[in-house]
């Protein structure tokens, strides 16, 4: 079996106290492993999307915890968060959630000089980033001069700027038509099979499950169903 | 390859100072005339109170009663620049909360949000105190003077400095608030923000 990347024991996160308490997660234990597309799959409401931000380090859980690599992030304070945001996990939204005052290339150079660097050695290897997800002829144009779709491949490219060893894509066609959605789709397996990207996508999409390795059920904050696919 | 965090040490440093410079600049150049009009609140506001300040140097009345009512005038202005100014910068951070949701998750650090906002709010409150003074107190100044003061241009400098660092001092402030507060926000909920 391959290595595990994320493991999370008895995850739990409440919002609010006392009767008004939301219980968006009920102690969720699971393992995700390297080089894997898993799809995390449940109703509006379920807790999908309060696991996916426990597992991105995006929120904290108020019980139980997350470990990537073996490293409770719990335990991490803020700086070595932004440390492990920048180098272990990759994102990709729904809404693309490119800086929009700066251009496609440049979105994939900051990453990597949070990262520490060199700004010509992060220029080269952005646009290889740039090339692998198809945009390297538009690497100069503002996010406002992108459509949806090439939006969302320089999100694809920024997420892989510093070799993440997870990327998290939470509904990444939710804002894209059919055909651009599914070439979406089609990258992100390609980047899963060919460059070995662990993928974790949190997603209501018929053509997302299609292609995943494995998909987890996710309804009333529990883990309720692992779907093997193979 | 991933990288493993067990393997490689956490570096304690921001990148370069001029990473964050470059954004600032960027944020200000792209975002013209959205940033021009916060510009323009703060020197409106600025505009107001040193103009007030010049007419209260040039009050030379001594009826008790002028006086006090030319520091009333003078206090409440500053006072309306400051709440205008305030609300300016605070409607022009809470309005990037994604922004910075999207920084944090690229791995920037607290205080290199909180440091592009302090390059940018300096950069525009610079601008708009120093426009601001040196147009509310100017054109005050020519009015007193063609009324018959004898207000030095001294008088004008004094208060176009000292408007110029009300001014800055009080947009630095009220931007960095909002922006410490959203940086140490928990990613998902500045994500979350909609405004």
């Amino acid at each position: 079996m391959a290595e595990v990347v994320v493991r999370t024991t008895d995850l739990a996160k409440q919002y609010g106290e006392g009767e008004n308490a939301v219980h968006a997660l009920n102690g969720v234990t699971c393992a995700i492993y390297s080089g894997e597309y898993l799809s995390i799959v449940g109703p509006s409401g379920s807790g999908k999307s309060t696991l996916f931000n426990m597992i991105g380090g995006l929120d904290r859980p108020t019980g139980g915890s997350v470990f990537i690599n073996s490293v409770d992030i719990a335990q991490l304070t803020p700086k070595e968060l932004a440390f492990l945001r920048c180098h272990t996990i990759g994102y990709i939204f729904q809404t693309f959630n490119l800086i929009t005052v700066r251009t496609a290339l440049e979105n994939v150079v900051l990453p990597m000089l949070f990262a520490g660097l060199s700004p010509e050695e992060a220029e080269e290897r952005a646009m290889k980033k740039l090339d692998l997800v198809g945009l390297g002829h538009r690497y100069h144009h503002r996010p406002a001069e992108l459509s949806g779709g090439q939006q969302q491949r320089v999100a694809i490219a920024r997420a892989l700027a510093n070799d993440p060893a997870i990327v998290l894509a939470d509904e990444p066609t939710g804002n894209l038509d059919l055909k651009t959605g599914q070439e979406i789709i089609d990258l992100l397996r390609r980047l899963n099979q060919e460059e070995g990207v662990t993928v974790i996508s949190a997603t209501h999409d018929h053509k997302m499950l299609g292609v995943s390795d494995r998909i987890f059920h996710i309804s009333d904050g529990k883990l309720e169903r692992i779907e093997e696919r193979t | 390859m991933p990288n493993d965090a067990r393997t490689t040490a956490i570096k304690d440093t921001d990148p370069p100072f001029w990473v964050a410079w470059n954004q600032a600049l960027a944020s200000i150049r792209v975002r013209f005339w959205r940033q021009a009009i916060t510009t323009a609140g703060v020197g409106l506001g600025i505009a107001f109170f040193t103009s007030m300040q010049i007419q209260r140097l040039a009050e030379t009345s001594t009826d008790p009663g002028a006086q006090v009512r030319s520091v009333w005038l003078a206090g409440t202005a500053l006072l309306m620049c400051l709440v205008g100014i305030t609300n300016s910068m605070l409607m022009s951070v809470t309005e990037r909360y994604r922004e910075i949701g999207t920084f944090k998750c690229l791995g920037a650090s607290d205080s290199f949000i909180v440091k592009v906002f302090v390059l940018e709010s300096l950069l525009l409150g610079f601008m708009g105190s120093l426009l601001g003074s040196v147009i509310g107190a100017g054109a005050m100044w020519a009015v007193v003077n063609l009324q018959g003061s004898r207000l030095g241009f001294g008088s004008w400098m004094q208060v176009v400095a000292l408007g110029t660092g009300v001014g800055l001092l009080m947009t630095v402030v009220a931007a960095i608030a909002p922006a410490i507060q959203a940086a140490r926000m928990p990613a998902a909920a500045a994500l979350r923000v909609d405004v």
